[in-house]
């Protein structure tokens, strides 16, 4: 019997493909899962607009859920509400901090122009002196950072809200 | 009404699309290696908004069409990109003015844009709207930190400034159906956003201390699908797999 618990936690099962330490489910982008009569509706949101992940994410639910025989999988893209990194879980952002990356914190000045600096702290070495070397990185959902302790550059996980 | 919807989200698509495109070709050609990635993943963003509207207008006019058919199989005229969009990149400058004009625009239209009836609308720019704020903030920096930089900067970009604005007043432009669907509570009136439009833009080009031209020719008319002559080579290049093996997937 295939419920909607037993789905979810199934999804747990399903990595990111650029950042596999998270599952979709810490991703947060996972947002309804119904099983009806003739089948099963996964409503799944990106992160930025182009994620290019998006498309894998639709594949990998897919087969996840065929590896368990469950059958007449439909997953629809929902855009509204928009994703935001408060839906990270903090299992996700405790798991994006060992793996290197530190994981979003509050960005309380979200003006355009000479926005008040924040600390991003190193998921290395816990400093709070850091820099910020480029605001955008190796995939959408980043920045680059370099730590001005243990000189180590690393990724962060940009605040989007 | 449908088609007045339809000509409306591929304003907004086709616009971010040649942006993006125009962005893309800067891939592993970047002044340094940050601000190549900084282009690209702008240019990521945009392709993704495109394909937002895309698939809703796919779903509107049904009979099989498809995003990928809507980007790779139309012809100039049937795109209703902004003017300033299909611009040639020229020096990096250039490319950051060109964005910045862009980028303005979006912030201030998607602001207003969420509050559109139309549920998919209003779900886009909230969506876009995010990572609009993330691009405003980085062209606006490198225009002041060019404008404000050496001599040399300066006048480049200052040169971008003039060549650029012209440009600028298209995207303000609308159809009969715009303004049709504005009444609906759908579409955005322009006009409205232009006063805070023109403010970001003289904020920003006061710090960088570069002025606007005055007086300049204001060229029109991709609002009627009527382009300069850039936008035919951009789509050759990219819809040439799709010209030459229509059809095919990936």
């Amino acid at each position: 019997m295939t419920t909607e618990e037993n789905i979810w936690k199934l999804l747990e099962e399903v990595p990111d493909p650029e950042i596999p330490v998270l599952s979709i489910i810490d991703l947060g982008v996972v947002r309804t899962v119904k099983v009806h009569d003739s089948g099963v509706l996964i409503e799944i949101t990106s992160t930025y607009s182009g994620c290019p992940a998006t498309d894998v994410f639709i594949a990998d639910i897919k087969s996840k859920l065929a590896e368990n025989n469950i059958e007449g999988v439909e997953v629809k893209m929902k855009f509204s509400p928009a994703w935001t990194t408060d839906w990270l879980t903090e299992n996700g952002k405790k798991k994006l901090k060992e793996y290197g990356i530190a994981p979003p914190v509050n960005e309380p000045d979200k003006s355009i122009l000479f926005a008040k600096p924040f600390v991003v702290p190193c998921p290395k070495c816990n400093s709070k002196s850091t820099k910020m070397l480029s605001q955008f990185g190796s995939t959408a959902c980043k920045s680059l950072y370099q730590c001005n302790e243990c000189s180590e550059p690393f990724d962060y996980f940009k605040c989007l809200k | 009404m449908n088609d007045a919807l339809i000509s409306y989200c591929l304003r907004i698509g086709d616009s971010t699309l040649v942006l993006g495109q125009r962005l893309a070709e800067w891939c592993s050609k970047g002044p340094m290696l940050e601000e190549d990635i900084a282009l690209t993943n702008m240019s990521l963003d945009l392709f993704g908004q495109s394909r937002m509207l895309y698939s809703y207008v796919a779903e509107l006019i049904g009979d099989g069409e498809t995003e990928d058919t809507l980007a790779f199989q139309r012809n100039e005229r049937e795109f209703f990109n902004f003017l300033i969009s299909e611009r040639p990149n020229g020096h990096f400058g250039e490319t950051i003015v060109r964005s910045f004009f862009v980028d303005a625009f979006n912030f201030h239209f998607y602001t207003k844009l969420k509050e559109s009836k139309n549920e998919v609308l209003s779900a886009f720019a909230e969506k876009s709207l995010k990572e609009v704020i993330y691009h405003l903030r980085h062209t606006s920096q490198w225009v002041i930190r060019l404008g404000d930089g050496t001599e040399e900067s300066k006048e480049k970009v200052q040169g971008s400034i003039d060549s650029l604005w012209p440009y600028t007043e298209d995207m303000f432009d609308m159809s009969d159906g715009d303004r049709q669907l504005v009444e609906e509570g759908i579409a955005i009136d322009l006009d409205s956003i232009k006063a805070d439009w023109k403010k970001t833009i003289d904020d920003v080009l006061a710090k960088a201390k570069l002025t606007l031209p005055e007086n300049a020719y204001m060229h029109k008319g991709s609002r009627k699908g009527l382009h300069s002559e850039f936008l035919g080579h951009l789509l050759c290049e990219m819809q040439y797999i799709q010209r030459s093996y229509p059809n095919s997937e990936w």
